[in-house]
């Protein structure tokens, strides 16, 4: 830890270094449960605890062989990305829309817009199971995909929003002065612009939809379990170390994703700096 | 665009300038709002529509009234005061012998099962003993015979109470209260007065998960704030990391950590402390210890960004002014970090209020939270009232908390809301 300069008295010092030791063990609380189940993956024994009998790969095995599990890291695939790209339209059209509108109204449509992120899970979820269920909408991918969507959308708004507020709008009248047509206004100059935006609101998207899981609840059939899902019936039912292995598979999804975003803001922070 | 309106090439030119550029805005308006109107044509499908429906659940009460349609007719203009005439009775009759045979007897008597404990049984066992409609003027006799509750007041009272279209009745009962059979809002029966009792678990779980999540995340986001961006960034991870981790896997981690085998009783009792296992999981502790982990990064988050706001020179001034640090923290700094610490709070509350995953693994019967609840009315027992009726309550405690907090972050540029 680096020497704060502004520190002089003794009693300065104790308070830093109390900061110091207490920040570690938080640090050690918010990260140790998830390193902890991490080995437990590849014991050889069938039991959730150290020490580990011996080192095998049979839960992974157990995993990719299981239809149950591979259907599930499929369906939350399939949902993930279907729901992230159409909340990037939505999002997307949203944000610029909200970017011109000046009206009395516009703080209400925000907060409407913003408010599944707030929403109890478990009413949104009740809602849509009474919604859905007479059209036909339950236990379909459709009614998932189209629910996680409105979970997810509220993201986009968000980020490609951010990214609006320092975008100059004489930029598109000089497209258009120049002959562009709006959509060719849109797609080669608003669009590169929007893009980092864009980009990490499609990542908090797919990590909404991909960790959802009480709209998956009330909502899946059988085909539809995803890949929480099936882990939280593994917890209820009976924890085997197969599940750990689906949590280590989580959470390099988690992982990537985190790096991506860091990646995108580091390279946003060198593009401002580069500008300013 | 609006420029082609400009350029002076249309044919209006001799509109003048200031209502054609009027004219531009209001279609640019236009054009705004036609881009936000797909999303909220969308959120109305998918998200207000549902809820609006789930509210309308809460205070719909039509079963009755499709079930037995003579009696509650002929009840609308009964007096309360004593049994009903014996046209009343007749229609009754002839609405259970419909509803045999339309097989919707059940329907009815579930919903008044809830209104009073046993009337399936009335409804069920009458139905099956009335062999056909009674003569002219013997349906009283014949019902009161066939089972005695007929002959009692509340029974009657119960039927018209839930006659409908609309009721009460599952609101009061998501606030432990009901109608006795004079009208009057009472408390509820003690065995079905529960709800109080959950909503004040709800809140005292969520106010010592937000209180612990301050009390660990204060120094964090301290720490985060005066270090320089490199060691800053780099300790960030922590906080992101377990951030973008699966709930699941958080939770399954717990789990895994507390259980009487696992890692934390294995090392107490590998160090002496512990003789036998402690219970870890599956009770109140557990549930504060998981959910305080889930919730900790949106503690932090907004912490750290309304710290990092506060210039150092504030604490230099006040120390070249003869504070000592202790009184300059708590003078100066604290009260900076004030909207961060109210902002984090509501957030980390709110988000606490509507949990469900979290407490249904790792907690107990009795830790179970009110979202536990409205998923079990809903999915087990097929309470859809009660379910909805308490979701009410739950969003409107939500919408209230969202508001105050969209008030404290108003005009500051805090991303709590976010995942950055």
């Amino acid at each position: 830890m680096s020497d704060n300069s502004s520190l002089r008295t003794p009693s300065q010092r104790i308070a830093w270094r109390a900061t110091i030791v207490v920040s570690t063990l938080v640090f050690i609380f918010l990260i140790a449960p998830i390193l902890a189940i991490m080995p437990l993956s590849v014991s050889s024994g069938s039991y959730l605890t150290y020490p580990l009998p011996g080192l095998s790969l049979r839960w992974y095995d157990d995993f990719i062989n299981s239809p149950r599990w591979m259907n599930s890291l499929k369906n939350s695939m399939i949902i993930g990305v279907a729901s992230t790209l159409l909340s990037m339209v939505l999002g997307t059209l949203a944000a610029l829309g909200l970017a011109q509108w000046k009206s009395r109204f516009k703080p209400l449509v925000l907060a409407f817009v913003l408010s599944p992120v707030v929403v109890p899970g478990v009413i949104t979820a009740v809602g849509l199971y009474f919604f859905f269920a007479p059209i036909g909408l339950t236990g379909s991918y459709l009614g998932l995909i189209l629910a996680h969507t409105a979970l997810a959308t509220p993201f986009v708004v968000i980020t490609v929003g951010a990214t609006l507020q320092s975008f100059d709008t004489n930029l598109t009248r000089a497209a258009a002065s120049l002959g562009a047509s709006p959509l060719d206004a849109f797609r080669r100059v608003i669009l590169p612009l929007i893009m980092p935006g864009l980009a990490s609101g499609a990542l908090f998207a797919f990590a909404t939809s991909f960790d959802e899981v009480v709209i998956v609840l009330f909502m899946a059939g059988p085909e539809q379990r995803t890949l929480p899902r099936e882990m939280f019936s593994g917890i209820r039912e009976n924890i085997s170390p197969t599940i750990t292995a689906a949590a280590v598979i989580l959470t390099t999804v988690s992982i990537i994703l985190l790096a991506t975003m860091e990646g995108l803001r580091r390279r946003n922070e060198r593009l401002k700096g580069n500008v300013e | 665009m609006t420029a082609a309106s400009l350029t002076g090439a249309d044919p209006q030119t001799k509109v003048p300038l200031k209502r054609r550029l009027k004219q531009a805005e209001r279609a640019r308006q236009i054009k705004a709002l036609a881009l936000v109107l797909p999303l909220l044509l969308f959120l109305l499908f998918t998200f207000a529509g549902p809820i609006a429906g789930m509210l309308w659940r809460a205070v719909d009460d039509r079963e009755v009234r499709q079930v037995l349609p003579q009696t509650i007719a002929a009840l609308a203009s009964w007096d309360g005061k004593d049994l009903p005439d014996e046209k009343t009775y007749a229609a009754l009759a002839s609405d259970i012998l419909a509803a045999r045979t339309a097989g919707t007897i059940a329907i009815a008597a579930k919903r008044l099962n809830y209104a009073l404990n046993g009337f399936r049984t009335i409804l069920t066992s009458t139905a099956r003993n009335l062999k056909a409609m009674p003569d002219t003027g013997t349906a009283k006799e014949t019902l009161g015979k066939i089972n005695p509750a007929w002959r009692e007041r509340t029974t009657w009272t119960t039927i018209k109470d839930a006659g409908g279209p609309v009721t009460g009745f599952y609101l009061l009962a998501a606030l432990d209260l009901t109608r006795n059979a004079d009208g009057a809002i009472v408390a509820a029966p003690a065995d079905q007065a529960i709800y109080r009792d959950i909503f004040a678990r709800t809140f005292l779980i969520s106010l010592g998960v937000t209180a612990l999540c301050l009390i660990l995340g204060f120094p964090v986001a301290y720490l985060l704030a005066a270090l320089p961006p490199g060691q800053s960034n780099l300790l960030m991870i922590f906080v992101l990391l377990p951030f973008w981790t699966s709930l699941l896997v958080r939770t399954c981690a717990w789990i895994v950590l507390l259980q009487s085998q696992g890692i934390v009783n294995d090392s107490l009792h590998w160090l002496g402390i512990i003789d036998a296992p402690l219970r870890l999981i599956y009770n109140r502790f557990g549930v504060c210890v998981a959910m305080t982990h889930v919730l900790l990064p949106f503690m932090i988050l907004p912490l750290y960004s309304s710290m990092k706001a506060i210039s150092p020179a504030y604490m230099r001034a006040a120390a070249s002014l003869g504070a000592p640090p202790l009184t300059a923290f708590l003078r100066i700094y604290l009260p900076q970090t004030l909207p961060g610490i109210g902002a984090g709070s509501l957030l980390v509350f709110i988000l606490a209020l509507g949990y469900y995953i979290t407490p249904a693994l790792v907690g107990g019967a009795a830790d179970q939270m009110i979202s536990y609840f409205i998923a079990l009315y809903t999915t087990e027992t097929a309470n859809w009232g009660l379910a909805s009726a308490l979701g009410a309550v739950l969003l409107l405690a939500t919408i209230l908390l969202a508001l105050v907090y969209g008030r404290l972050v108003q005009g500051q540029q805090v991303t709590g809301g976010m995942k950055n």
